[in-house]
Formats: C-alpha cells, sequence, structure tokens
C-alpha cells in the first residue's frame, strides 16, 4: 500500500518484488502486511460465520453435522480474535504509532518483521487442523477443559502450538509498541500530548504483556494434561477442571479490554475531527482508559457465576463488574459531549464512529446486564450473550478498525476512496448488522442456548431473520475490498490533510506517508497545535 | 432519534404486552419460582435504566447530529472540559450503579443460600444424557432425547419437517422432550446435587430458574421450589461436545398425591429390574431390549447399523465377534477414548446392548447374560 517516495528519502529504500514484503523491516510495510492478514482472517473466520448461519436458517439438520458445527463455532471465534481483531490493531499501531509520536520507525524494526510473520504460520497451523484425523477442535473458543483435554480430537495440539506462536506475535508487538512511545516519542511530546490512540494502544501493550503468558500456561498445563500424565484440570488425579475456567478468564477478560481500548482510540481522534472541536475531556479520557484496563484484571470470575463459586465471590465479582460501566460511560459522556455544539459532517469515517458509539453502547447496556449475578443465571451461555459479545466487538471493535481504515486511507495511500459508495456500503452494513444481532437478544431470552446446530420450533422465526442479516452482511464485505482496491488503483491525489479539521503529527507528513516518517523530531510547537487538547 | 423512537415504542408495547410475550418468546420467563419471578423483576428493573440511560444519551447525541451539524450553518463552540459536568456523569451512574446492587445482593442471596430442604435429587451429566437419582426414595433413571425427536433431525431424510410439526402438535416440543421426565412434588422445596461423569454440561430449566454447571469430580448445589403444577423444559447449557444441542431436561412438577404414586411405580420398576438382573435371559428377549438400547444410545455415534461413524463400525468388529465378551465389556461399561463410559445402566440393560451389539450386524460374538456384566464390574 505504501508507495515509496523518491522525493523524501534517499538513502535506503524498499527492496523491490516480493522480497520486499519478507525482510522488510519499515513500520509501513509491516503495517500494512497486518492489515491484509487481518482482512483475509476476516473474511475465512467471516465464511465459518455463513456456515453456522446457514445451518441455523431453519430448524433441523440441513448441511452438516452437529461436530462439524462445533468446529465452525469453535474456529470462527479462535480466527476472529486473534486472527482478524488483534492483528488489525497491530496493524494499525504499526502504521500510526512512530507517526504520531513523530518517529522515524518502530523502535525494534527487526522483532517486528517476526512479529508479523510467525502470524501466517500460526493462522495456517490452526486452519490445517480441518484436514486432519477426528478433524478441527470443536470445543468452542474458550477450550474448557476436560473437552478440551481428555476428549478432544487429536488435532488440539496443534492448535496448542498455533496459540503459542499466536501469543509470541503479540507479546512481542506489545513489546516494540512499549519501547518506541517510551523511547522514539519526539522529544518535546510529554505523555500527556500524546493522542489518545497512541494511549490507548500503550495501555493495551501493558494488558497483553500481562495476559498472553497466562494464556500460554493454560494451554501448556493441557499440552502436559493431554500428553505426559499431568491432572491439572483432571479431577480424577486431584486436580480442577474449574481452575482452568479462573485461568483462561484471568487471560480472556484483559483480552476482551485489548481488543477494544485501541478501538476507544480510534474515535477520540475521528468525532473531533468531524465534530471540528477539540476531544471533550482528554485527560479523562486517559484515566477511564487506565481505570478500565485495571479493573479488567479483577473481574474475570463474572463469566464464571454458574462454576459453583462461593456466594461472597459472586458479590465481589459482581460488583467489580459493574464498577467497569463508571469509567466506560465517561467515555461514551465524553464522545456525546464532543459531538454537542460542533459543526458536524458525516463523511464516512464519522459514520462509522457514530455508528460505533450507538451500537457499542447497547453492547455495554447488555454487558450492564449480564453483569447481574442472579440475572445472569437467565442469561448465561444463551444468544443473549451471543449477542452482546457481538455487539461489543462487532460494532464496537472491527466497526473501529473499519472507521480507522477509511479515516488514514488517504494518508496510507495518497489517494481518495469513493465517498458515495463508501457511505453505501455503510449503511448497507449498519442495516444488515442490526438484522443480524438484533434478534439474538430475543432468542436468549427466550431461552435459546448458544453453541447449538439445532434448536425448538419456537425459536425459528427470529433465527430466520438473524441468518438473513448475516448473509447481507457478509456480502457487504465484496463490497468493502472493492472500494479499499479501487481506492488504492483509481482513487484521485489526496491532500496531506484531507480532512479539514484534523489534528495530529501524522498529518504534517505527506500523503502517502514517506517510507521513515520523521527524520527530524517536531518542535514542540507543532506538537501543541496538532495535540488533543489544544 | 426517530429510530431510536420507534424502536424504543415497539420494545415497550412488545414487552409490556404479556400476550405477545407468550407467542414470540421475546423476553425472559418470569418462571414458577419465587426466585425465578424476582430474578424476572430484576432484568426489568435493570433493562428500563438502561433503556432511560440509552434515551438521555442517544437523545443528546441525535439532538447534537440534527441541530449542530455544518449544513445547518452550525459554527463549532471550543470548550473540552468542564470539572463539574465529568463529576456529575462520573457520580449519578455510581448512585445508579449502588441502587441496582442492593436488589441483585439480595436476590444473589436467597438464591445460594438454602436453609433446610425438603428433598433431594442427584443430577448427573453424561455425553449426552441426564442421569437422574433420588437418594431418598431409591429412584434413578436416565434421561434421553426421545426417539420422535431423534426422528426428526435431519432434514435429509424425507419427512422431517412434517414430524418436527406433529410432535409439537401432539403437545410435546420438538428437540426439548425425552423419554423419562424428571419428576418433583409442587410446593417443595427440592435439593439438587449436580455433577457429571465426563465433561462440564450445565442443568438449566428456565422456568425454575436453575442453571448450574456439572463438573466432573465436583458436586455443585442448587435448589426449587415451584409453586405451579406443569411441565417445564430445558436444555445443557455448556458445549459439551458432538451431541451438546440434544441433550434436554423435561421437569413434571404435580400434585404431592401425584407424586406419592408415581414414586411408589418407580420403586416397584426398580424392584422388577433388580429381579430381571438377576435371571438368565433368553437370547430373544435380549435382542429386542438391546435393539431398542442400541437406537438410544449407541446409535448417534456408531450409526442404526453399525456401521460406524463418529465411533467405530461394530459390524465386523474383532471385539463384538468372538466368544471372549471381556473387552466388549470393559469398554461399554468404563469408556474409551471418545466412548463414554455407559456404567449407570442396569446390569439386564448392559447384556442387552452387549448382546445385541454381538449379534446384530451379522456379528457372530457371544450372548452376555446379567450375570457376566455384574462380575465385569
Amino acid at each position: 500500500m505504501s508507495t515509496y517516495t523518491a522525493a523524501h528519502d534517499d538513502h535506503h529504500g524498499p527492496e523491490k518484488g516480493l522480497l520486499r514484503w519478507v525482510k522488510t523491516t519499515n513500520h509501513k510495510d509491516i503495517g500494512s502486511l497486518y492489515m491484509w492478514f487481518a482482512f483475509t482472517m476476516l473474511l475465512v473466520g467471516g465464511a465459518f460465520a455463513m456456515g453456522i448461519r446457514a445451518e441455523l436458517l431453519q430448524p433441523g439438520l440441513q448441511l452438516m453435522d452437529p461436530q462439524f458445527f462445533n468446529q465452525l463455532t469453535t474456529m470462527h471465534g479462535l480466527i476472529m480474535v486473534f486472527g482478524a481483531i488483534m492483528p488489525a490493531f497491530v496493524g494499525l499501531g504499526n502504521w500510526l504509532i512512530p507517526m504520531m509520536v513523530g518517529a522515524p520507525d518502530m523502535a525494534l524494526p527487526r522483532m517486528n518483521n517476526w512479529s508479523f510473520w510467525i502470524l501466517p504460520f500460526a493462522g495456517g497451523i490452526l486452519l490445517s487442523t480441518f484436514f486432519m484425523d477426528g478433524g478441527a477442535p470443536a470445543f468452542g473458543w474458550t477450550f474448557y477443559a476436560p473437552l478440551s483435554t481428555t476428549f478432544a480430537p487429536d488435532s488440539t495440539d496443534f492448535f496448542i502450538f498455533a496459540v503459542h506462536l499466536l501469543g509470541f506475535s503479540s507479546i512481542m508487538g506489545a513489546i516494540n509498541i512499549i519501547a518506541t512511545v517510551l523511547n522514539m516519542r519526539a522529544p518535546e511530546m510529554k505523555l500527556m500530548d500524546m493522542p489518545l490512540f497512541v494511549w490507548t494502544w500503550l495501555i493495551t501493550s501493558f494488558l497483553l504483556i500481562g495476559a498472553m503468558p497466562v494464556l500460554a500456561g493454560a494451554v501448556t498445563m493441557m499440552l502436559t494434561d493431554r500428553n505426559f500424565g499431568t491432572a491439572f484440570f483432571d479431577a480424577t488425579g486431584g486436580g480442577d477442571p474449574v481452575m482452568f475456567q479462573h485461568i483462561f478468564w484471568f487471560f480472556g477478560h484483559p483480552e476482551v479490554y485489548i481488543m477494544i481500548l485501541p478501538a476507544f482510540g480510534v474515535v477520540s481522534h475521528i468525532i473531533p475531527t468531524f465534530a471540528r472541536k477539540p476531544l471533550f475531556g482528554y485527560s479523562s479520557m486517559v484515566y477511564a482508559t487506565a481505570s478500565i484496563a485495571f479493573l479488567s484484571y479483577i473481574v474475570w470470575a463474572h463469566h464464571m457465576f454458574l462454576t459453583g463459586m462461593p456466594v461472597a465471590g459472586e458479590l465481589y465479582f459482581m460488583y467489580a463488574t459493574m464498577l467497569i460501566a463508571v469509567p466506560t460511560g465517561v467515555k461514551v459522556f465524553n464522545w456525546v459531549a464532543t459531538m454537542w455544539k460542533g459543526s458536524m459532517t458525516f463523511e464516512t469515517p464519522m459514520l462509522w464512529a457514530l455508528s460505533f458509539v450507538f451500537l457499542f453502547t447497547i453492547g455495554g447496556f447488555s454487558g450492564l446486564m449480564l453483569g447481574i449475578a442472579p440475572a445472569d443465571i437467565q442469561y448465561h451461555d444463551t444468544y443473549f450473550v451471543v449477542a452482546h459479545f457481538h455487539y461489543v466487538l462487532v460494532t464496537g471493535a472491527l466497526w473501529s478498525i473499519i472507521a480507522a481504515t477509511f479515516y488514514w486511507l488517504p494518508k496510507w495511500t495518497g489517494k481518495m476512496y469513493n465517498e458515495k459508495l463508501a457511505k453505501f456500503h455503510f449503511w448497507w452494513a449498519m442495516v444488515s448488522v442490526n438484522v443480524l444481532f438484533f434478534p439474538q437478544h430475543f432468542l436468549g431470552l427466550a431461552g435459546m442456548p448458544r453453541r447449538i446446530p439445532d434448536y425448538s420450533l419456537q425459536f425459528a422465526d427470529f433465527n430466520f431473520i438473524s441468518s438473513i442479516g448475516a448473509f447481507s452482511f457478509g456480502l457487504s464485505f465484496i463490497l468493502l475490498t472493492y472500494i479499499v482496491i479501487d481506492c488504492i488503483r483509481n482513487g484521485k491525489q489526496a491532500e496531506a490533510r484531507p480532512w479539514d479539521s484534523a489534528k495530529g503529527l501524522e498529518w504534517t507528513l505527506p500523503s502517502p506517508a514517506p517510507y521513515h516518517s520523521f527524520n527530524t523530531p517536531p518542535s514542540r510547537a507543532v506538537i501543541l497545535e496538532e495535540s488533543q487538547h489544544s | 432519534m426517530k429510530r431510536l423512537l420507534t424502536l424504543t415504542s415497539v420494545l415497550g408495547a412488545l414487552l409490556g404486552s404479556k400476550a405477545a410475550m407468550a407467542e414470540y418468546g421475546l423476553n425472559m420467563t418470569q418462571g414458577v419460582t419465587e426466585v425465578s419471578k424476582d430474578i424476572y423483576d430484576l432484568h426489568m428493573m435493570v433493562f428500563w435504566v438502561c433503556v432511560v440511560i440509552g434515551v438521555v444519551v442517544f437523545g443528546a447525541m441525535f439532538y447534537a447530529i440534527f441541530a449542530h451539524r455544518k449544513s445547518a450553518g452550525h459554527k463549532a463552540a471550543h470548550f473540552h472540559e468542564s470539572t463539574l459536568v465529568e463529576f456529575i456523569w462520573t457520580g449519578v451512574p455510581i448512585i445508579i450503579l449502588v441502587a441496582m446492587a442492593i436488589p441483585a445482593s439480595k436476590t444473589l442471596i436467597d438464591i445460594e443460600v438454602l436453609e433446610k430442604a425438603d428433598m433431594t435429587v442427584k443430577i448427573t451429566g453424561h455425553q449426552w444424557k441426564w442421569q437422574y437419582d433420588y437418594p431418598e426414595e431409591g429412584i434413578g433413571f436416565i434421561s434421553n432425547l426421545s426417539q420422535a425427536s431423534k426422528d426428526a433431525i435431519d432434514d435429509r431424510e424425507k419427512g422431517s419437517v412434517a414430524k418436527r410439526e406433529a410432535l409439537d402438535e401432539s403437545g410435546d416440543t420438538y428437540l426439548l422432550s425425552v423419554d423419562n421426565h424428571l419428576v418433583l412434588p409442587v410446593d417443595t422445596t427440592v435439593r439438587f446435587l449436580i455433577t457429571s461423569n465426563d465433561v462440564i454440561h450445565n442443568w438449566w430449566v428456565p422456568a425454575l430458574a436453575v442453571k448450574q454447571d456439572a463438573n466432573p469430580g465436583f458436586i455443585n448445589d442448587a435448589w426449587a421450589r415451584a409453586t405451579e403444577i406443569g411441565t417445564y423444559r430445558g436444555q445443557c447449557a455448556e458445549l459439551c461436545g458432538k451431541e451438546h444441542g440434544f441433550m434436554p431436561i423435561v421437569v413434571d412438577i404435580v400434585s404431592q398425591a401425584d407424586y406419592a404414586t408415581w414414586v411408589a411405580e418407580q420403586q416397584g420398576a426398580a424392584a422388577a429390574a433388580a429381579e430381571a438382573a438377576s435371571q438368565t435371559w433368553s437370547e430373544d428377549d435380549l435382542m429386542a431390549q438391546g435393539e431398542v438400547l442400541y437406537n438410544t444410545n449407541c446409535s448417534g455415534c456408531h450409526m442404526k447399523d453399525g456401521s460406524g461413524g463418529y465411533g467405530p463400525a461394530i459390524k465386523g468388529s474383532s471385539i463384538a465377534n468372538g466368544d471372549a465378551a471381556g473387552e466388549h465389556l470393559n469398554i461399554v461399561i468404563n469408556g474409551k477414548n471418545g466412548m463414554p463410559s455407559f456404567k449407570m445402566l442396569g446390569d439386564a440393560d448392559l447384556a442387552a446392548v452387549i448382546t445385541y451389539e454381538r449379534r446384530a450386524f451379522a456379528n457372530t460374538g457371544s450372548v452376555v447374560q446379567p450375570s457376566d456384566v455384574t462380575s465385569a464390574r
């Protein structure tokens, strides 16, 4: 995506041909690799979702046997979380953070290359399990023991290896971002001058470093339980299957925020630009992000209210969970206050960002409901939960990634996308995603469990509607692909600052951005002029 | 704004009318226990709090989108912080949360703390069926998805759609029907002891507001006191493998008198089964009963004709042929790899199903008697 501009940089440009992408240590090249990989995985995980919704279109089994259905739900979750959303955010971080902090590149460029190139192999190993004897893992993306240990197919060992690789990649990515933000930042830029995307990614990096080793520990214990006669999760050997869930969710809950904090950062850039007004409450945004990150480590067992926890534990985890609503609320209020008395226009990135605020908040409301431990008895493991986490991850995390793509595409490619087509695509996706996920709230409340390939007739109508929404939503990504490729190939030349009131050091660079972002650090005056709280 | 209003009014209308709820299955059930009604009230309270907050926040947002747009000529203001406003919108949510936490804590403590139960039922999850034991009454049985439901699942076979509809019209429910119902008396506090024999399952009956994980090697407890006679249906709520979607729960809440009759019947049947296990059966009797049991318990993986599918083929298998039935008994009783253990079946039932596997599908294995099972355990 990034074309080498000889005018700006002359001593070492990219190699020619395919080897450029294999050997690159450039943050823009690697950012593009991450984004294209994530998009490919999004289409693969999306194809699995189409299979799931096709089977659920009507009652009865039409297309697949239940075991294959379980493989699809498992792989859909794993591919979307580890293959699509997380790499997409690392890609955005790679592309944007050096430009936003006035640096020439990432702090650890060779490690950067490695942390990307692990991914295709990890993804390949994960997907290859479909072709193994016994099929792909079929125990859900949460892989609860003992279904994932004693009772799992042989391919589970490949799944464990893939998760280890993905974890290495994430940890290296996180270390790189921390090092870049703390060491490569323009000397004149104070921490509280940093744009919110940088802040949210810095905090996310610490979540990754804290959480991913815990996941590695969980899968290693699975590995030894499966192959070396240990009994961490096997009660017959003195272990405890519930301990697996504690370990998994001690990783899993921070993981949820790993996938949403950078999204908060993206939206905090887009809304001020198109409201033509500075971000409301910059410092409270930073503090709210840090509070959410801290809380994310102490609420994990709200995923486990039904495992047989003592009542004191349930009360504590309920209270701690409810507390998350406070900093999250602060963020939503700040975004609305940023819009208030602005001078708003509704270009495509703004449409996605506004839609994010609206739909993510709906996901937040259902999250609050799920946090109420007694009510969770009826919500737990139903389609209400499925609706909840798709509202926060699809219309939250994914929405922000699409918003960011349209917002920074002119900077990345030097070209403008087709605004009319992009707006049409937005409305198409917006309507169909709600047709897809909103009825799932009703299904869950009416009693439909998640992860079932067939259901009783009372659930038929809403499942039909949901599946139709899913097919429409799936098709919309073909148009998205076209819009992005059309922009790269045929787009009109973009200005350095295509959005009139966009703030940020990245907009002081020409479009497309030069191969090495800042050869000399920007001055204090420029940093203040471009900061979000000026 | 307009869309939001339409949405809320539609939602309000739907949730407000109880008839509509029942028909479209839009909302949580109120259930038939005091706890389930408390949970429903909590759910509705939090729901309406969210609706009010949503109306305020989205109202402000959509008003700004409408009024403060550039195309309407609005000029941007430049304020970007206000300590007072930020203090208020941090403080007010905390107050709302505390107000919600108080009734939620009360209900939670009610659910978790049980002083005294009138009776106990032990529930054991198996891949993929439920086992119910009444330790005080000496009753126990397995509850499987009903044959009528099983016959209607696969749309690649003709007539499945009609079979499903017929099943629902008959008063039973497709996929939510079982061969043996759990029977409990009304107005009685029942303690459930819940565990599992293999992977984690979850026993969930929405109307009783009981949903509790069944963990292998551990016993969880839950309780319910149903106040209305009726039949209530539920499902396994924790992914437990291939047939997770096909292990439903049906609970009959009956009057005290009907319950006493049912207990007497069950005790009589248990005595008869014990008697049968001590006798030597004819091969025809074993085959007849074995076929029924095979189709309920085994055909999901080994297929009706024994040709194998998810599990290995039984037709022509070296284990199911020949004179030595030892390994065959061991596998069925204790399980092996993906094959679950069937030790919860009675000796006569195990003898019947193993004999069927050894003699049907043109197999030529030996006949197994209940006494062989007794000594193999």
